[in-house]
């Protein structure tokens, strides 16, 4: 028998970023929004992109998921070329894209219309118990609370069981205390499945208490400035000198002062 | 905006709890059989009014309210209303029916398709100002007096509104929603069917509500020459006939509250909808 090639035994890039940037065209006017973007996002790995607002991070989330081809540049996933949005990697929304037409159930229901009535119904069941939704699987989403429907987004993209999910200010929205909850729910789903994760965030403490690895960019046109890797084990210790000095770092390279 | 949101402000808004005993009990109940009943009562001070009105001043402007029961009355005896009602009402359901199922998949399809929309809507926004009445003569020149005359004309005076709203309602489907169901998948047939179709429902619903408005004045106005049978026809009939300006009033009274009928029925329609969408009850 042949020896396993070491390359296949290295952590694998799972998506491949090449010099992507980013031109918009309004009005006769061009904005440069992302310029000479190289990234590396490995399998199992989460990422957070930590940027000023308006920078570009959702427009980069955007071509990485499909929705909009980058000016130059390629993205690749798995060594393929991305052209179009694909259930393997499910973009969750900023704004709430819960179906208000739909129960939890239909909600996550939604995307599993390849699978048998019974498949359908052992998913559902599992990520409703997964994401803490029990008893509300036949209410709509006016009647959950904010933190509820970003749970059900969560699920409703996790039940098609894709390899990525990017995730765009999912909790920018929700108040400080259920967002530090959803935090601990998501790294604690990403333990379970290992799925691929880019997350967008503004929150500096946000993208230090979750990522491997944030990457920071810097204001339009947008590159990339420092990929700090957050070598913190979880579950993370926010009052220790590492996680601190990790932050401190990340704050000085923004530019931001410690004093208001 | 989506209906669902304005709706789940209303459903969540609590009553506070009557704890306070029967006497507040029946306080509350005295309140809410005046406030049902306002209406009813404002009606009848009108009623009095104008019959005494009449009867100070009897002059042929206006027959009494006893003047138009005595219209009503005979209107019934001979079958006359009955059968006016049915065919006016008969009008109005195919025309009416015919416009919404050729308006509304249009305009879903001018919505979803930018360039479509672009193309055919100078031609609406030309054709939409013109009443429908404007239409009278050419709909009399193509199909004769007949009942095909005045379908035709509510037909043309619910397309266009209908065909609008199918529009509007899809040009406002949030983005994300069309984006999440590409997503997972989704064909662009299966879009439209599972995600663009959905999110228009509540909109159309109203859409449908005030069309059906439109219609059932067009008919009044088309039956006064199109044809020579219904309310509207009724109505010219009766003045022709003899000045009987109390059965000219039973068929404006006719027409009041079948037209008020009507649009209970679409409200319920509406609330149904909210229901579903609002509340935990069946699934669809
Ligand atoms: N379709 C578009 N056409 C023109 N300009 C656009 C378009 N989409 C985004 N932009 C511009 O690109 C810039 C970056 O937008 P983007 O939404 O990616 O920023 P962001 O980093 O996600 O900001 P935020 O943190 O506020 O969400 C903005 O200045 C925006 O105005
Ligand atoms: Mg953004």
């Amino acid at each position: 028998m042949t020896l396993i090639e070491p390359m296949e035994v290295a952590v694998k890039a799972k998506l491949c970023v090449e010099q992507v940037g980013m031109v918009f065209e309004r009005d006769g006017k061009s904005t440069h929004v992302l310029e000479n973007i190289d990234l590396e996002v490995g399998d199992g790995e989460f990422v957070c992109l930590l940027g000023p607002s308006g920078c570009g991070k959702t427009t980069l989330l955007n071509a990485m998921a499909g929705f909009l081809a980058p000016t130059s540049g390629t993205i690749r996933v798995d060594g393929e070329p991305v052209r179009r949005p694909d259930p393997r990697r499910i973009f969750v929304f900023q704004e709430r894209g819960v179906f208000p037409w739909l129960t939890v159930e239909g909600n996550i229901e939604f995307g599993l219309f390849k699978l048998t009535r019974a498949e359908r119904a052992a998913r559902v069941a599992q990520y409703i118990r997964m994401v803490g939704l029990k008893g509300f699987e036949k209410s709509y989403p006016h009647d959950l609370s904010g933190g509820m429907k970003q749970r059900l987004e969560v699920a409703r993209a996790l039940a098609v069981n894709p390899d990525m999910l990017f995730l765009d200010e999912p909790f920018g929205a929700l108040d400080s205390i259920t967002r530090l909850i959803m935090r601990g729910e998501l790294l604690r789903i990403w333990e379970a499945e290992r799925k691929t994760i880019v997350f967008v965030t503004h929150d500096i403490d946000e993208a230090v208490q979750l990522a491997d690895r944030v990457v920071v960019m810097s204001a339009r046109p947008a590159t990339i400035q420092q990929i700090v890797p957050i070598d913190i084990a979880h579950p993370r210790d926010i009052s220790s000198a590492r996680y601190l000095e990790l932050r401190d770092g990340i704050f000085k390279q923004i530019g931001l002062a410690h004093r208001i | 905006m989506s209906p669902g949101s304005a709706r789940g402000e209303g459903g969540e808004e609590q009553r506070p709890a009557v704890s306070t005993g029967p006497v507040h009990d029946s306080h509350a109940a005295t309140m809410n059989w005046r406030v049902q009943w306002r209406p009813l009562a404002f009606i009848a001070f009108l009623l009095v009014l104008w019959h005494y009105g009449v009867k100070h001043e009897p002059s042929h402007l206006l027959p009494g309210p006893w003047g138009v029961v005595g219209g009503l009355v005979d209107l019934l005896h001979h079958g006359l209303l009955l059968k006016y009602v049915v065919a006016s009402l008969y009008r109005v359901t195919w025309g009416f029916v015919l416009a919404v199922v050729t308006a509304i998949p249009l305009g879903l399809a001018a919505g979803w398709y930018r360039r479509a929309e672009m193309a055919l809507n100078p031609i609406v926004q030309l054709l939409r100002p013109i009443s429908p009445l404007a239409w009278i003569p050419i709909a009399i020149l193509w199909f004769g007096v007949g009942d095909l005359a005045a379908i035709f004309l509510i037909y043309l005076g619910c397309f266009f509104p209908l065909m609008l709203t199918a529009m509007g309602a899809v040009e406002n489907v949030p983005s994300v929603y069309i984006r999440a169901g590409r997503n997972f998948g989704l064909s662009q047939s299966e879009v439209i069917w599972r995600v663009v179709y959905p999110a228009v429902i509540p909109q159309l619903i109203v859409g449908l509500r005030i069309t059906l408005g439109i219609a059932w004045l067009v008919v009044v106005a088309a039956e006064m020459i199109a044809v020579d049978s219904g309310l509207g026809f009724l109505i010219v009939d009766a003045r022709n006939a003899g000045n009987r300006y109390d059965l000219v009033v039973a068929g404006m009274v006719a027409i009041g509250v079948i037209g008020l009928l009507l649009d209970l029925g679409m409200r319920s329609l509406e609330k149904a909808q909210s229901f579903r969408w609002g509340y935990t009850e069946d699934e669809a």
